[in-house]
């Protein structure tokens, strides 16, 4: 079984694109449970998104403590809370910035990959400048980073995840696809 | 079709398929998307119902009886507070005989205030005369609510679908959502030998004199034990279509067991894990899972128990001044019988507190490790 974590703000999509990757993962034809932190959530509050991902039915109906890999969808984060918290060895950390990986210095024994998600979204007018919505461009970066969907999978749930400008979704999980950057 | 589905979504594909004409609903999280989905589907024209907007979950089930006394297929869903204000019309629905099927997000109740999952809200609603089935997957969720309406309206009596707030209500998984002609063939319209209609008037709930009111009640209850076997029936029929079987209880690796842990909702899943690890080490356990709370499935229950050593029962609920209620029912159901083994009682995860397979690991070594209980009410995962 695999865990991953996304760290996002709230309002940035990061449920929903927990549930776009679930439903990849779906079409792939694996098992998958996607869930975010229950509870409220505020706009601009630092949200989280689980996904589990098996080849057998999930029956495990707990939450995530110790994820294989994390994903964040919001590199402001790494400031203000501890992404790796429970992360296991060895575990990716795929980070939205336009930065390469060796920029970024964790304790621990983790590969970092970075793909700038950000300027994706805002060359394919997802969200505004000021708040580009990333959630289809990160997705690609991770099924290229973590291979639990193709991309053919990954575009047949955006067609039916989202609910406009879904050739230009596709695009930006397309380019982040090809721009994904894994660290030493 | 398999869609990836929040429990919320898939109680309202469950409402849609099942055709339900009438829709009266009060939001309250974590119940609120349930209604909103549904009201999108009406307002679409996908489904063609009623949805009608109410002030309350006391109004909006009185509505529901309205609806369902005049013949239409009602629907409604809430949470907490929400089910306990609803309590008074929850009786009126049962002895007016009305087949409503709910939804209700298992939520724990305020004050301290809490959205988070316990089974205090519908257990407290148990003796209002409703049939009770505790799912524990979304796919179950969105079936349950479709077999709902066939056992409801066979022995003319409400039933509430009860699943975890959040591990099941925002929790997405696949879910198979069957073809509309297939459920079409399972569940045909809803249509009552008796209804408020005006070309063929009679009259309802009027007054009733110590010389009848007692002979409803039994009819009710005499309803209520025939559900023990419609909701098999109806499960294999459902079953037969879909290829997914549904009963009052759901065991696992019971047959050869020595120890049998008793669930409902999700934690029945997790602790089927815990199950396959302790066999592994061999340990003979197993779990049940009760799925239909009232009626008690008390007959079937004992021809699992008969031969156990030891019964393991954890409740994600209690009732303060005596013990977590499954396991009460439990002890209740098993006085009269020859089944004379140790029987334990466990509560924890109040409130939305994770149940873990660790924790429930922890479960089986006390019950293990104890020749019986030495207390009533053994708390786990408490800060004391």
């Amino acid at each position: 079984m695999l865990e991953l974590r996304l760290h996002g703000r709230g309002g940035q999509g990061s449920v929903v694109a927990s549930k776009i990757l679930a439903d990849a993962v779906m079409k792939g034809g694996k098992f998958v449970q996607a869930f975010p932190e229950f509870g409220v959530e505020r706009r601009g509050a630092p949200v989280f998104a689980f996904v589990r991902i098996d080849d057998k039915p999930i029956l495990l109906k707990s939450k995530i403590y110790t994820p294989d890999h994390v994903i964040v969808l919001d590199p402001t984060l790494i400031e203000s809370i501890n992404i790796t918290e429970g992360l296991k060895d060895n575990g990716i950390i795929l980070i939205n910035s336009e930065l390469p990986p060796s920029e970024f210095k964790f304790e621990g024994n983790y590969r970092v990959m970075t793909v700038d998600a950000k300027r994706i979204a805002i060359k394919y007018r997802l969200g505004s400048k000021a708040s580009p919505i990333v959630n289809t461009a990160i997705l690609g970066a991770v099924i290229k980073a973590i291979p639990v969907a193709t991309m053919d999978n990954l575009i047949e749930a955006i067609k039916d995840g989202v609910p406009v400008k879904i050739e230009e979704n596709i695009a930006a999980a397309k380019e982040a696809y090809e721009s994904l950057i894994k660290g030493e | 079709m398999k869609k990836v589905l929040m429990g919320n979504h898939a109680i309202s594909y469950g409402a849609t398929l099942s055709r339900v004409q009438v829709i009266a609903a009060y939001p309250i999280t974590p119940q609120t998307q349930v209604v909103e989905l549904l009201s999108e589907i009406v307002a679409n024209g996908e489904l063609e119902a009623e949805f009608i907007k109410v002030e309350s979950e006391h109004s909006a089930m009185a509505a529901c009886i309205g609806a369902s006394a005049a013949g239409a297929r009602a629907f409604t869903a809430t949470s907490s507070q929400g089910l306990l204000l609803m309590h008074e019309v929850l009786h009126w629905a049962s002895r007016a005989r009305l087949p409503i099927v709910m939804a209700n997000i298992n939520r724990a109740i305020s004050p301290g205030w809490t959205i988070w999952t316990d089974q205090n809200d519908s257990l407290s609603q148990r003796d209002t005369g409703w049939i009770q089935i505790y799912a524990a997957d979304n796919q179950e969720v969105l079936d349950s609510i479709i077999i709902g309406y066939k056992v409801a309206e066979k022995v003319s009596l409400p039933l509430m679908v009860v699943l975890d707030a959040f591990v099941l209500s925002h929790t997405y998984e696949p879910v198979d959502i069957p073809d509309q002609d297939k459920v079409d063939k399972f569940l045909p319209p809803y249509n009552p030998k008796i209804k408020l209609d005006p070309e063929d008037p009679h009259a309802f709930g009027g007054l009733t004199a110590p010389n009848i009111y007692m002979e409803f009640q039994y009819n009710h209850q005499l309803a209520m034990m025939e559900a023990k076997k419609v909701i098999n029936e109806a499960g294999k029929e459902y079953g037969e279509i879909t290829g997914r079987y549904y009963q009052n209880l759901s065991p696992y690796k019971v047959d050869d067991a020595e120890y049998i842990l008793i669930t409902s909702g999700t934690v029945a899943k997790t602790t089927n894990i815990v199950v396959d690890k302790l066999r592994e080490s061999g340990v003979k356990i197993g779990n049940l899972r009760i799925r239909t709370f009232r009626p008690f499935p008390s007959e079937e229950i004992y021809e699992i128990l008969k031969d156990k050593k030891k019964i393991f029962v954890i409740d994600r609920n209690l009732s303060f001044g005596n013990t977590g209620i499954f396991f009460q029912e439990v002890k209740a159901s098993l006085y009269n019988t020859d089944i004379k083994v140790p029987i334990f009682g466990f509560v924890t995860g109040l409130g939305g507190r994770d149940v873990t397979p660790e924790l429930i690991e922890e479960i089986v070594n006390y019950g293990m490790k104890k020749e019986k209980p030495e207390e009533e009410v053994i708390w786990m995962g408490v800060k004391k």
